[in-house]
């Protein structure tokens, strides 16, 4: 008898939460004309004018108050000067930039709003601007499953998820890693977005960075010898096997046993 | 040749006569009369595979390094417990299947139960004489929550590890005497004497299989005493009076054909849906943890009520009574079980019924009843589903905060709500029948009058 | 071999001749119903089938480096109850009589020998002339007796001191260390992300030993004025585990641009409480009812953490009778 309420329960639930998921609004780009005729630093130039430059400020400086903006949002962001190629490499080819409203959590995009070209571009200006560390070149093929998954589960598990399938802090979601490119996971390490620690590397060294992201490699495609892995996450979509298709099959051969033959 | 088997047994234990009765005991034929089968066949299943799965597993929390044939996990320092239990999984030829369809069993056990407690409930089986087969019952589905709690936290993964942190702090937050009662049970302060594994292992295996199959024997004894109830769809049907198939030739094989489709169900579960893969959580240490840790189903009700209770510990000065994980981790199952518990002698309070009562109500028929089990059903459910509040997060991306406070006005709104709806709808359903029937009475007086 | 075969059909068909001839005998008992030939071939096919899975999973089981093997397991083992399932159901339904017989219910009660039982025990204590005395001595018994049998159970931990329950590994000077005992210097700790830390030569596997170790930027740090001093440079510890139900924090939330995101905190996984750690570990969201317990800190020269003291008040989850303050070591 619950079988079928609980179900109903959750397409309701489904339903009332997806309605706002697909009613995202999509955040127009400014592109220049005949980008393909400008030199890389001018297109990079133009772009950051265009989509960057009223939150993170002009030479990105950052707006470290909110002041009025495009619309209704405020323009807000922190200073670009100093963070390198690897910060602005991480954020363009997530797709968390350019961020609709600066109080919003950023998140994965797909597909990407520039092209590789533009965030070529806009990496080499935003790297252009101070210096600052370059895009990372991780080699998880030398790390460490074993060791990777002790770290992982020390620094990130808490948040991500021990099998890296995301999850939620008060206050942000956690994203799922499942999408996450091996040298966005060793950007994100030494960043820290949103409200991420950030791991210098003393704290997680190089070498242990390759463990790390070797781990996290390998959780894209975990051993599921038991069969069917149903997302990894343990015990919830369990629970939805033993009730949506255990106990209706039992239900059902019971139904079919007790089925009454003479009237 | 049967008349010979029979002419020894009966010769020498004089169970002709028992053995006629038995096989021509009635069954009445209803589907939702099997749904305690299939819960006794799923423990059948369990203690089948739990057997086996014994044979291997080492109850023990010394420390080794693993080198077996998982090689994320070589090198790592482990327990006993868990090191076998990733050898049970990776390098015990079936080990795995027989793992993974005992977690299965376990699920489906408890569903069953549940799915049998419901049927009992909403047509009031439970009712004079059959109060104490539905107590044994309830205490059964008392004793099964712990026995999975407990094969869940012996593996000593990192899941078992939170999981028995939470059972510690639960134990704790008993008033008055909780400390004792956790430096009892676990023999030191968290994560305890290294003989709690043993402590567990023992419980787990031994004590509550055997108190559950002394149950079951005190269950089953007690229906087959008083009869099984019936619903009443012939005149040749009365509250003295039962009809159905015998156990023999009609009932056996299809009882024998539910049990097949039990195991069938439980096995291929067991080799093709994955549960809980314990090689991909690691082993546990007190300073470790990951996000979106959860019981299994038929604890889920307790995570979301231990989330749902607002930050206090209550506390007379220094002094703290009652901390907080009591109310949704301790009170909130016993105040179910005792509601569930004191229903038959309520409900006799209540509608000054107090005769004996073989045939059964459809849910329609006793409106009262029935809305109030849809209303409690509806509080856990509410209380169920809050303790996936984080995947939903992860999942739809709603607020955790916002989702608090919904399940919370859910939890006073809705049960009242359902109360109302159910009891109308019930109502309805009956006036609507009257007016059928009456509509069948004049038609066939009107041919009566014709003729 | 073909006569092999005639046999076998003849002794197959043989058994069924034979029985034909007892029937109808004598009244039967068992209701009579039509055969059902057709039936009874599928029935034979299932349970056949039912044998082949069976022998699938034994030969499965024998061959070495199968991929996928438990899947074959499952789907060998599982067919084959599902195959014996469906011909058993088919047998009830199609090859035994379907009857519908009735029966009574058993008598309600048996006043008269309720009433042989209630005599049988008044008769059997006629002897007696002292009823209470007897009976007040026999519950002492009974009773004394039980309280000894759990008596050894006593011995399952220490029950009646709870004082264990506060006792943490940390003391005073003792140096906080990594995972694999480095000592954790002042400079190594960063801003912006969270550290493990264990007393040095302890035990880590207790709930008392974990910290979780985060250094406050400066503007933020606003500790009550007693512990001022508790903090080293803006670094400062907690328990790592959570007051609330004894899961490890091992969430820290920390926003990289402060305007546009939640404040620092330390979270726990399993119900989300949430602690301060810029305001001694308090409770700013979620479930526990007390602030998670702040460990004084210290540098010595080399620059090595160490404790201060101990815990400012129990570790872990709050148990019945917990004092607010006193962990000790």
């Amino acid at each position: 008898m619950t079988g079928p309420r609980l179900l109903a329960a959750l397409c309701l639930a489904a339903l009332v939460v997806a309605a706002p998921a697909v009613a995202q609004p999509s955040s127009g780009v400014s592109k220049p004309k005949g980008g393909e005729g400008l030199s890389l630093r001018e297109l990079g130039e133009q772009l950051y004018a265009g989509n960057c430059s009223s939150c993170h400020g002009i030479d990105g400086r950052g707006v470290r108050s909110p002041r009025p903006g495009a619309g209704d949002v405020p323009s807000l962001g922190p200073s670009l000067r100093g963070v390198g190629e690897l910060a602005p490499d991480f954020y363009l080819r997530t797709g968390y930039m350019p961020l609709g409203n600066p109080y919003d959590q950023p998140t994965r995009r797909d597909p990407l709003q520039f092209s590789d070209r533009e965030i070529r571009a806009l990496v080499d200006y935003v790297g252009s601007l101070r210096g600052g560390p370059a895009i990372p070149a991780p080699h998880p093929e030398q790390g460490n499953v074993a060791e990777g998954q002790q770290l992982f589960t020390e620094h990130c598990g808490g948040c991500h998820q021990v099998a890296a399938r995301g999850g939620f802090v008060t206050g942000a979601r956690v994203p799922p890693l499942g999408d996450a490119s091996t040298t966005q996971i060793a950007e994100a390490v030494r960043i820290g977005p949103y409200v991420m620690p950030r791991f210098s590397k003393k704290q997680i060294s190089d070498p242990e960075l390759d463990s790390i992201i070797a781990y996290v490699q390998r959780t894209k495609h975990p051993v599921d010898r038991g069969g069917w892995g149903i997302g990894n996450v343990g015990p919830i979509p369990e629970g939805m096997v033993t009730w949506f298709i255990a106990a209706i099959v039992l239900v059902m051969a019971c139904v079919v046993i007790g089925e009454r033959i003479r009237a | 040749m049967i008349r010979r088997a029979i002419g020894v047994v009966d010769s020498r234990s004089g169970a002709a006569p028992f053995l006629t009765k038995l096989l021509r005991y009635v069954f009445p034929d209803h589907w939702s009369f099997l749904l305690g089968e299939v819960a006794l066949y799923a423990f059948i299943v369990l203690v089948a595979t739990g057997v086996y799965l014994t044979l291997f597993f080492e109850p023990s929390l010394s420390n080794t390094v693993y080198h077996g044939s998982y090689a994320p996990l070589r090198g790592m320092e482990m327990s006993e417990a868990y090191r076998s239990v990733v050898d049970i999984s990776f390098d015990v030829r079936a080990g795995l299947l027989i793992r993974q369809t005992h977690h299965w069993a376990a699920n489906v056990f408890v569903a069953a139960i549940v799915l049998h407690l419901l049927r009992i409930f909403f047509t009031g089986a439970f009712r004079k004489p059959r109060e104490g087969t539905y107590l044994i019952g309830l205490l059964m589905l008392m004793v099964v929550l712990p026995e999975g709690y407990l094969g869940y936290s012996m593996v000593d993964d990192l899941l078992s590890g939170m999981g028995l942190a939470i059972g510690y702090a639960v134990a704790e937050s008993v008033p008055f005497v909780g400390g004792n009662l956790a430096l009892l049970v676990w023999g030191d302060p968290y994560p305890g004497h290294a003989a709690f594994e043993s402590r567990m292992y023992i419980t787990h295996v031994f004590i509550l299989p055997a108190v559950i199959g002394t149950l079951i024997a005190a269950h089953l004894t007690l229906v087959a005493s008083r009869h099984h109830t019936q619903f009443k769809r012939t005149k040749r049907q009365s509250e003295r009076k039962l009809l159905g198939l015998p156990t023999f030739p009609g009932q056996a094989p299809r009882s024998l054909g539910l049990m097949s489709c039990v195991a069938a169900v439980l096995f291929l579960l067991g080799g093709l849906v994955q549960i809980n893969p314990i090689w991909q959580w690691g082993p546990y240490q007190v300073a470790q943890s990951t996000n979106g840790a959860q019981p299994d189903w038929y604890l889920g009700w307790l995570i979301g009520a231990l989330r749902l209770v607002p930050g206090f510990d209550l506390r007379i000065g220094d002094y703290t009574l009652v901390p907080n994980p009591f109310w949704g981790g301790a009170l909130f199952p016993l105040l179910i079980f005792v509601i569930l518990g004191i229903y038959p002698w309520l409900e006799r309070r209540l509608t000054g019924d107090r005769g004996y009562h073989n045939v059964l109500d459809r849910p329609r028929d006793a409106p009262g009843r029935t809305a109030f089990g849809a209303a409690l059903l509806s509080w856990i459910l509410v209380v169920f589903f809050a303790g996936s509040m984080d995947r939903a997060v992860v999942t739809f991306g709603l607020s955790y905060a916002a989702q608090v406070w919904i399940y919370r006005a859910a939890l006073v709104v809705l049960p009242p709500l359902v109360f109302l709806v159910v009891r109308r709808i019930c109502r309805e359903l009956q006036r609507s029948e009257e007016v059928e029937e009456d509509q069948h009475r004049a038609e066939a007086e009107a041919r009566a009058a014709r003729a | 071999m073909r006569r092999l075969l005639a046999a076998l059909l003849l002794w197959l068909g043989g058994g069924r001749r034979r029985r034909r001839e007892r029937e109808e005998e004598k009244e039967r008992i068992v209701e009579p119903a039509p055969k059902a030939p057709r039936a009874e071939l599928v029935v034979v096919a299932l349970l056949l089938c039912a044998a082949a899975a069976a022998v699938a999973f034994i030969v499965f089981y024998a061959i070495d480096g199968l991929r996928g093997q438990t899947q074959w397991f499952g789907l060998a083992l599982g067919g084959s109850f599902a195959f014996l399932g469906a011909a058993l159901i088919l047998w009830g339904r199609e090859l035994v009589p379907v009857e519908e017989i009735e029966e009574d219910y058993p008598e309600r009660e048996h006043p008269e020998e309720q009433e042989a039982v209630e005599r049988i025990v008044h008769e059997s204590g006629t002897r007696i002339t002292r009823k209470r005395l007897l009976t007040a001595a026999a519950t002492a018994a009974g009773g004394a007796i039980g309280l000894a049998a759990l008596t050894p159970a006593v011995s399952l931990g220490p029950v009646f001191d709870t004082g264990s329950l506060y006792s943490t590994p940390w003391r005073r000077n003792r140096r906080l260390v990594d995972e694999d005992g480095n000592p954790l210097r002042v400079d190594d700790i960063d801003e912006g992300t969270f550290y493990t830390a264990f007393p040095e030569g302890a035990s880590q596997d207790t709930i008392g030993a974990p910290l979780v170790v985060v250094r406050i930027p400066a503007g933020e740090m606003a500790l009550p004025a007693d512990r001022a001093d508790w903090a080293v440079e803006g670094i400062v510890a907690y328990s790592k585990v959570c007051t609330h139900a004894g899961c490890a924090i091992s969430l820290y939330r920390k926003p990289l641009f402060p305007p546009t995101a939640p404040r620092p905190a330390l979270v726990c996984p399993c119900h989300y409480s949430t602690f301060d750690p810029a305001r001694a570990g308090k409770v700013l969201f979620g479930p526990a009812g007390r602030a998670l317990p702040q460990l004084p800190l210290r540098a010595d020269r080399r620059g090595v953490l160490r404790a201060a003291g101990n815990f400012s008040g129990p570790v872990g989850p709050s148990w019945s009778g917990v004092r607010r303050k006193g962990a000790r070591s």
